[in-house]
């Protein structure tokens, strides 16, 4: 079964303003799309042909460069979207509140550490929020990779990400990626975050 | 001695239409600026406080590395350039290409190949090393080949900022129109 480009579950222009409609359209209809036709490109007649994008990521360091990086692409672009609402922002609540607090004191400190991941994270990448065996931490990934990976820094499995590559963010905020990572808190699906949390 | 934004040979329009103006006002006027200013502030105090580019490149780690070489790398890419350029390489440069690559259109081919598939943010680079030999290189973030001994001779930026307002996804079509601007007669002397 191939892997299909998930729909998004609001308009382009839902995220306005800060994320606007036209890098909403392109990232998904253009990056995202080619992610995952890439990584049907690259598992077609392959032993991952069929696998799970968990099973293919969670294996990662014996698959192809292809394979790592638009099975990266595609997985992360999914989570992105499903981690953002019109109706988003605000601050967690219950089990994932509590965990938040648990691993770094406070929500405020939390959002300074992820938005400082995101800020110095240098060329492409994302920044994350990992349920990880010793609780939740934050990290940063290059270009598509991401926790899931066997080959990354922080193992584990990510519940909330931010793009940072620069076509997430550059026609409406240019070289100014502190404002869009900002603009983030705004639009973040407290309640997805939260389910993945439970797992 | 604090480093310094270097000039542009040309007005930032003067590269339209394969550059706009507006990617760059952004990227000479504020990321390549960018990279200047935060250079200097992570040098003061620091071992590399009095050292040249070139020797931050070559010894320099985290920070301060990504900065020079990112200032480096976009004076060189900006140097480039002219308005209607084109063309081909001329003397040295020329036959070297050609024996390389066989042509300068397969040279060409293989570059831009290079520039497109490299995956996230980085340079593609046309090098020699000690020996005059060419080769391309794909090099990820502020990725610059001094720091291996190569000395550059042709460089394109494939950071999204480079042609992102322009061409968005259609990292292709930009590299595509880069060869219009190459000014050959600078780049054919570096080598």
């Amino acid at each position: 079964m191939a892997f299909e480009l998930p729909k998004l579950g609001y308009d382009y222009s839902a995220l306005e303003p800060h994320i606007d409609a036209r890098t909403m359209e392109i990232h998904h209809t253009k990056h995202h799309a080619a992610y995952t036709s890439k990584l049907n490109d690259a598992v077609a007649g392959s032993s991952l042909d069929g696998k799970s994008i968990e099973e293919i990521l969670t294996n990662i360091s014996s698959a192809s460069i292809a394979v790592r990086n638009n099975g990266g692409g595609f997985y992360n672009h999914s989570l992105f979207w499903k981690v953002m609402s019109p109706n988003g922002g605000g601050t967690p609540l219950g089990d994932l509140a509590d965990a938040i607090n648990k691993a770094f004191g406070s929500f405020d400190n939390f959002k300074s550490e992820f938005s400082n991941a995101a800020a110095n994270r240098f060329g492409s990448g994302w920044a994350w929020l990992v349920i990880t065996k010793d609780g939740l931490k934050v990290t940063s990934t290059p270009n598509q990779d991401n926790p899931l990976m066997d080959i990354s820094e922080v193992k584990g499995t990510p519940i909330l990400g931010i793009d940072v590559w620069e076509h997430a963010y550059y026609l409406k905020y240019q070289n100014r990626r502190p404002d869009y990572i900002a603009a983030f808190w705004n639009v973040i699906n407290w309640d997805e975050v939260a389910k993945r949390h439970k797992g | 001695m604090a480093f310094e934004l270097p000039r542009l040979n040309y007005a930032l329009d003067a590269l339209e239409p394969v550059i706009d103006r507006r990617t760059m006002e952004f990227h000479y006027g504020k990321h390549h600026q960018v990279y200047v200013n935060k250079l200097n502030e992570l040098i003061k105090g620091s071992p590399f406080v009095n050292s040249s580019l070139e020797e931050i490149i070559k010894e320099a780690e985290g920070g301060i590395y990504n900065n020079g070489a990112q200032v480096w790398n976009h004076t060189f890419y900006f140097q480039s350039f002219k308005p209607k350029g084109g063309g081909k390489p001329e003397g040295e440069l020329a036959s070297v290409i050609n024996n390389t690559f066989k042509s300068f259109d397969k040279f060409k081919e293989q570059f831009s190949n290079a520039a497109i598939t490299l995956f996230g943010s980085g340079w593609t680079w046309l090098v020699k090393n000690d020996s005059g030999d060419l080769q391309i290189l794909q090099e990820s973030n502020a990725g610059n080949p001094l720091r291996n001994g190569l000395i550059p001779i042709l460089t394109c930026d494939v950071w999204e900022h480079a042609y992102y307002l322009n061409y968005q996804n259609r990292r292709p079509d930009y590299v595509k129109s880069f060869w219009d601007i190459l000014d050959w007669e600078t780049i054919s002397r570096r080598y």
